[in-house]
């Protein structure tokens, strides 16, 4: 064990969780909002835009998040027209692909986890709010969104730590988030057990927080208060 | 299309051989996730708290830790690891271990704790009354667990599992940094030589999603057929 090591390689691992947490909240932010509407087009009773939404979801989940990465990070730079429009300012940029990728994948699992939620909600409850004459907007905002959100807490807090240890893939296309600091530090000293327990440990413990976290949330949104 | 032509001129037989590559490492990884998977539920489930904070650390450890960090550590680590142990037993050369083996071990460990869970999960749904009457029977452990505990077992555990599967068989992709020619690094080299990543990633996806789809299929028949009686 070499815990000079062990000592040294913690503040530069430190440093590059920043861009890992980076990576994760833009990931997730954006991601809720396409799973969000997303789920929403997978109940619209058009058969079209219905497989449209699961055919998204599909390819998503069924590919491999590595696929994905490559494909917008080395495939769509070779589209000359995409080179000469705006877009290209963004897609040239590792850190944008990654996000653009997390998101794309995110939103496929969350539309899924967000449309179960919406599923399981009683009709009895739909119909309560129509019988008081409220708008379906108005049901759909303050009765169906708030339930769901509660009946997807547990599932999206899995889907967040996921996408956490999913982040690890940016250091693929030359960003260097936790696990590519990490890489560099075992390729220049060739001590891999050492940086493992000390990025490893940086993990859990960010695995930890959100957890905890979303048990908090879990208990506090609970329906028996 | 002649991209993907068989023989010299296309990355047609290449990219075949890589899908059997990835089927191969898929289920090797699958196969020692349930070894592991074997030693850690019965740790899990012991009542000794000793042992179940091994289980516990195993599985936390695991799903907690990105899987690309763990290949790492078995691609850099692996061979130091073995060389360590053949030197206490008196063998002091280099040992190289393949990129095959390295790969699927570091899968299967992954795919082990997520198998973990799935057991214990299932054994704890089984109804008590099924163990407490199979005692009263007077059947011994091991009829116990093989004709009573594992059938039910294993109903419970294939909708689960085939995630798992899911989950192992994408991950196999990663294995592709330690150099192993499996779908995505032969896309890899294929997009490098063509200067085409867009086609040759795309048709790597394509190749994936036809795996997940395959294998459920199948996996979907199993269920049927362990779900008889019910």
């Amino acid at each position: 064990m070499d815990f000079d090591l062990m000592i040294t390689s913690f503040p530069k691992l430190l440093g590059a969780t920043v861009i890992t947490l980076k990576l994760l909240s833009a990931s997730l932010f954006f991601g809720l909002f396409l799973g969000l509407f997303f789920a929403i087009l997978r109940l619209n009773k058009n058969i079209f835009i219905n497989k449209f939404a699961y055919g998204y979801s599909y390819i998503f989940r069924g590919t491999p998040l590595l696929v994905q990465i490559f494909i917008i990070y080395f495939g769509l730079g070779q589209i000359e027209y995409l080179r000469t429009t705006f877009l290209w300012v963004i897609l040239k940029e590792p850190y944008w692909c990654a996000i653009i990728a997390f998101t794309l994948n995110t939103g496929a699992y969350t539309s899924e986890i967000l449309r179960s939620a919406f599923q399981t909600i009683k009709p009895g409850i739909i119909e309560a709010g129509k019988s008081l004459g409220i708008s379906n907007k108005i049901i759909f905002y303050k009765i169906q969104i708030p339930i769901a959100i509660r009946q997807s807490l547990p599932a999206y807090g899995n889907e967040i730590i996921l996408m956490m240890k999913g982040t690890s893939l940016a250091s693929t296309v030359t960003l260097m988030d936790l696990t590519g600091v990490a890489k560099y530090i075992i390729s220049t000293t060739f001590k891999p057990i050492e940086v493992f327990i000390v990025a490893g440990g940086i993990y859990l413990f960010m695995t930890f927080i959100i957890h905890n976290v979303i048990k908090f949330l879990e208990k506090k949104y609970s329906f028996q208060q | 299309m002649e991209l993907l032509a068989f023989g010299k001129t296309g990355w047609g037989d290449e990219l075949f051989y890589a899908t059997l590559m990835t089927i191969a490492v898929s289920i090797t990884a699958m196969l020692v996730g349930f070894f592991f998977a074997l030693i850690f539920t019965p740790l899990k489930l012991s009542k000794y708290k000793t042992l179940n904070l091994v289980g516990n650390f195993y599985t936390t450890v695991i799903r907690g830790v990105p899987e690309l960090l763990v290949i790492y550590l078995f691609f850099f680590g692996g061979s130091g690891a073995i060389m360590y142990v053949a030197s206490i037993f008196g063998y002091y050369e280099y040992i190289e271990i393949n990129a095959f083996i390295t790969g699927s071990m570091a899968i299967g460990i992954i795919s082990g704790a997520y198998s973990t869970e799935v057991f214990r999960g299932a054994i704890q749904s089984i109804d008590k009354g099924q163990f407490e009457a199979a005692k009263v029977l007077g059947i011994n452990k091991f009829g116990q667990f093989y004709k009573i505990i594992l059938p039910q077992m294993l109903r419970l555990a294939i909708p689960n599992l085939s995630n798992v599967w899911q989950i192992t068989l994408k991950d196999t992709s990663l294995i592709s940094v330690t150099g192993l020619v499996e779908i995505m690094r032969q896309s890899y080299i294929a997009a490098g030589s063509t200067r085409d990543p867009l086609f040759f990633y795309s048709f790597a996806a394509v190749l994936y999603l036809l795996l997940t789809y395959v294998s459920m299929k199948l996996i979907n028949k199993l269920e049927v057929k362990y779900s008889k009686g019910y």
